[in-house]
């Protein structure tokens, strides 16, 4: 179908780019991508895909809106404070974008309904902020055949990197398995500088967007890191997907999911975001 | 006017446009036709016509002509050579 006359001028920044064009933003509009977590990395990460004309983005997040939350969550507004999350996110990206269709899941991922919600997209955003949640979106999407972003922040640091199966490592490739209790702090414990949460969900929002039009190099089999007070980007080439890993390996030993335990430390609910 | 060897698949006015809008109006109706086939862009002078041929030729397509209309206006006729 051909784009109306709005259309064309909402989106004529991408499609005069050779690599997106007419067929890249016509790619874009079909596509639909689950943001897990509408907090530091959902919320920019939300209202990107959301300008970039998804057609179809769903949002996960049990939460409601915290004065806390808004120093870096920024798709929620002082007058969102209480509101559900998901709710003042699909309103905030329902006005930059009201070609886009919403989907909001206001409920905690867990082992019992995170097949379900992912099945229906092309792609998966990881914003959330506990080792549970990662691992567990890691694992299901492994299990599901579904590509998504992982990304991680903390005080002045983030890192991200892509599955896409068959083309290299999964998260627990590459880390294995839960950290100790205690051992990582929470951003609540520890802080965290709200642009960081804004650049590296930003890059997510880049890789669903390569992923989606098929252009460029996607952070598969290697990690990028971040260290905002040295101004540093790194990028480390990972290791190949790991033959013994214990959901994407040869002889997976993780074949249903796993409800692990929050870190006694951390009273972040699980699901919800940084 | 020599006769052109090549048939015009169709046409859209970009006149009424202004930068970047004419490109883009002009590349989206470009992405309708099928390899091979050939677009006729109806521009004003200025910059649509300094600027709308290159954008095409860095998109890698093909300009075959770029004709004075003699009202002040031009016809651009562009083949497609890829998806963009």
């Amino acid at each position: 179908m051909a784009f109306s006359p709005e259309e064309l001028e909402r989106y004529s920044r991408h499609i005069i780019l050779k690599e997106v064009g007419v067929k890249g933003q016509k790619k874009l509009c079909a596509a639909k991508v689950l943001i897990v977590g509408a907090g530091g990395l959902g919320a920019p990460a939300a209202l990107y895909l959301a300008a970039a004309g998804v057609g179809t983005i769903g949002i996960v997040d049990a939460d409601e809106v915290d004065l806390s939350n808004l120093q870096r969550q920024i798709i929620h507004g002082t007058s969102d404070l209480g509101r559900p999350k998901v709710e003042s996110a699909a309103d905030t990206m329902r006005d930059i974008n009201p070609h886009v269709t919403v989907k909001t899941y206001q409920e905690f991922l867990d082992s019992a309904n995170i097949m379900d919600i992912i099945a229906d997209y092309d792609f998966v955003i990881d914003g959330v902020d506990n080792f549970p949640t990662k691992f567990l979106i890691n694992d299901a999407c492994v299990m599901a055949g579904k590509p998504f972003v992982h990304a991680g922040i903390i005080r002045f640091k983030g890192q991200l990197m892509t599955y896409v199966p068959g083309q290299g490592p999964c998260y627990r490739c590459v880390f294995h398995d839960m950290p100790p209790k205690d051992a990582v702090p929470t951003c609540k414990q520890a802080g965290i500088i709200g642009a960081i949460a804004g650049i590296i969900g930003c890059l997510e929002a880049l890789e669903a967007i390569k992923y989606i039009c098929g252009i460029g190099e996607l952070l598969c089999g290697r990690l990028l890191t971040f260290d905002a007070l040295k101004g540093d980007f790194h990028t480390i080439k990972l290791p190949p997907r790991d033959p013994n890993c214990a959901v994407c390996g040869d002889h997976p030993t993780i074949t249903e999911l796993i409800d692990y335990e929050q870190p006694e430390c951390a009273d972040a609910q699980h699901g919800s975001a940084l | 006017m020599a006769k052109k060897e090549y048939e015009v698949a169709d046409t859209v006015d970009i006149t009424d446009q202004v930068c970047p809008m004419t490109f883009v109006v002009a590349k989206a109706a470009l992405a309708e036709l099928e390899i091979g086939q050939v677009l006729r862009v109806y521009l004003a002078d200025g910059e649509p016509m300094l600027n709308v041929p290159r954008s095409f030729r860095d998109d890698g397509q093909q300009v075959l002509a770029l004709t004075p209309a003699g009202d002040g206006t031009y016809d651009l006729d562009v083949k497609k050579l890829e998806e963009e």
